[in-house]
């Protein structure tokens, strides 16, 4: 099954980043993954977020504040 | 302890270099090599410190012990927090967001924005080891008074009604409801505080490092090549004009607490006046125009022009008072 991955954040460095991290541990290991970028304020407000980039799974908000671990990224797409 | 940093430049710059510190270059050479050696000592050790301690601190625990706090104490609180919480501020905005959301008024969210990029622990750490505590705690109250009073007048003013629609109806429905997300609080061991400064430390300085370079390299342009006594002869008397003249040179000029200091400590050595300094150096770290664009998003122009003015207002009136006292302390 797609995993739906969304990255949270208002267009900083790190976000693009989070999301570049993510898709390629993805394509690493041969997850299929879907990668979003969500920008919009409403949006991101609705998840509670309040640090960015933060990291949704399957609408769970598993991380938020930075860039994730290699570590981490790695326990989600396996999971 | 610190002036082993003044040896090694000395040392650098005399024996190895081979200038004399009477010259013009070196002296800048010398003001330079010493305050960037010691600064960026201090900041590995003393943010990695400082993480080990505050790792349990976020700013969503914030929200939550702000949410329904007293307005009275809540400006405070917001300004306190503001000072010791640390976030980056391309977070200003979805942290404005959580607060609104949470029903927290606009006054004390702005409180604890004001406040944030102000005072921090390497803004403090910086203004100690460079300009004495006397002057550093002059720095973060005059700092944390202009976040809370920002705050009660945003909120006297009514501001909320100047917020984006989104943003005034996520506040209403904030207050309207009184569930406050508790956040299962868990305690850190030893070994996960390590690992949280360990990052923290390298996050920071990886961020800040350019700007102690900028910094202090135009301390050190001031320190060298200003001809000695210029500042103190034209400016020295705190003429009123030169602050608000400062403040309005300083807002379009943008640079973080971390860079500023140095410049602050160069200005202050050559007889600038303390309320001039203040006013120049607060404007350059707290009103910026990428901030300002970034607020857009949530405030109309109406609000973002009352707080742009209210902060030039507070600059200059901070300016004023300090160098009509300065004589007095």
């Amino acid at each position: 099954m797609m995993k739906e991955i969304k990255v949270l954040g208002t267009g900083c460095a790190k976000c693009t980043k989070t999301v570049d991290v993510i898709t390629k541990i993805a394509n690493e290991l041969n997850v299929d993954v879907h990668v979003v970028k969500e920008t919009d304020l409403e949006v991101i407000m609705g998840y509670g977020v309040m640090t960015t980039p933060a990291v949704i799974i399957d609408e769970v908000n598993v991380h938020s504040g930075s860039i994730p671990s290699r570590q981490d990224i790695e326990t989600w797409l396996q999971a | 302890m610190l002036e082993i940093f003044t040896d090694f430049s000395t040392w650098l710059v005399v024996d190895i270099f081979g200038l004399s510190k009477e010259t013009k270059l070196g002296d800048a050479l010398h003001f330079f090599i010493e305050d960037t050696t010691k600064i960026f000592f201090l900041l590995l050790v003393m943010i990695y410190l400082i993480a080990l301690i505050r790792a349990s601190m976020n700013v969503e625990r914030v929200r939550d012990y702000l949410a329904g706090k007293h307005k009275g104490v809540g400006y405070i609180l917001g300004s306190s927090f503001g000072a010791i919480t640390p976030f980056c501020s391309c977070s200003s905005i979805p942290v404005f967001l959580g607060f609104t959301s949470a029903g927290i008024p606009v006054g004390i969210t702005m409180s604890f924005l004001i406040t944030s990029p102000l005072i921090n622990e390497v803004a403090v750490l910086l203004l100690l080891s460079l300009l004495g505590w006397k002057f550093t705690l002059i720095y973060v109250l005059v700092g944390m008074s202009v976040g809370i009073l920002g705050g009660v007048f945003l909120d006297a003013i009514r501001a909320e009604r100047w917020l984006q629609s989104f943003a005034a109806k996520a506040l209403e429905r904030g207050q309207n409801t009184s569930i406050v997300k508790a956040k299962n609080s868990t305690t850190l061991s030893l070994k996960e505080r390590h690992t949280f400064a360990k990052e923290e430390m390298l996050e920071i300085f990886g961020r800040v490092w350019k700007w102690v370079i900028i910094g202090v390299g135009l301390g050190s342009a001031l320190h060298g090549f200003v001809p000695d006594g210029w500042i103190q002869e034209h400016l020295g008397d705190g003429q009123w004009w030169s602050v608000p003249s400062a403040v309005l040179l300083g807002i379009p000029l943008y640079s973080n607490a971390t860079g500023v200091i140095p410049v602050m400590e160069s200005l202050i050595t050559q007889g600038l006046p303390i309320g001039t300094t203040l006013a120049f150096c607060m404007s350059t770290v707290a009103a910026s125009f990428p901030e300002f664009i970034l607020l857009k998003q949530v405030m109309q122009w109406r609000l973002l022009a009352i707080l742009f003015v209210l902060l030039l207002v507070a600059f200059t009136l901070l300016g004023w008072i300090f160098n009509f006292l300065t004589p007095f302390i």
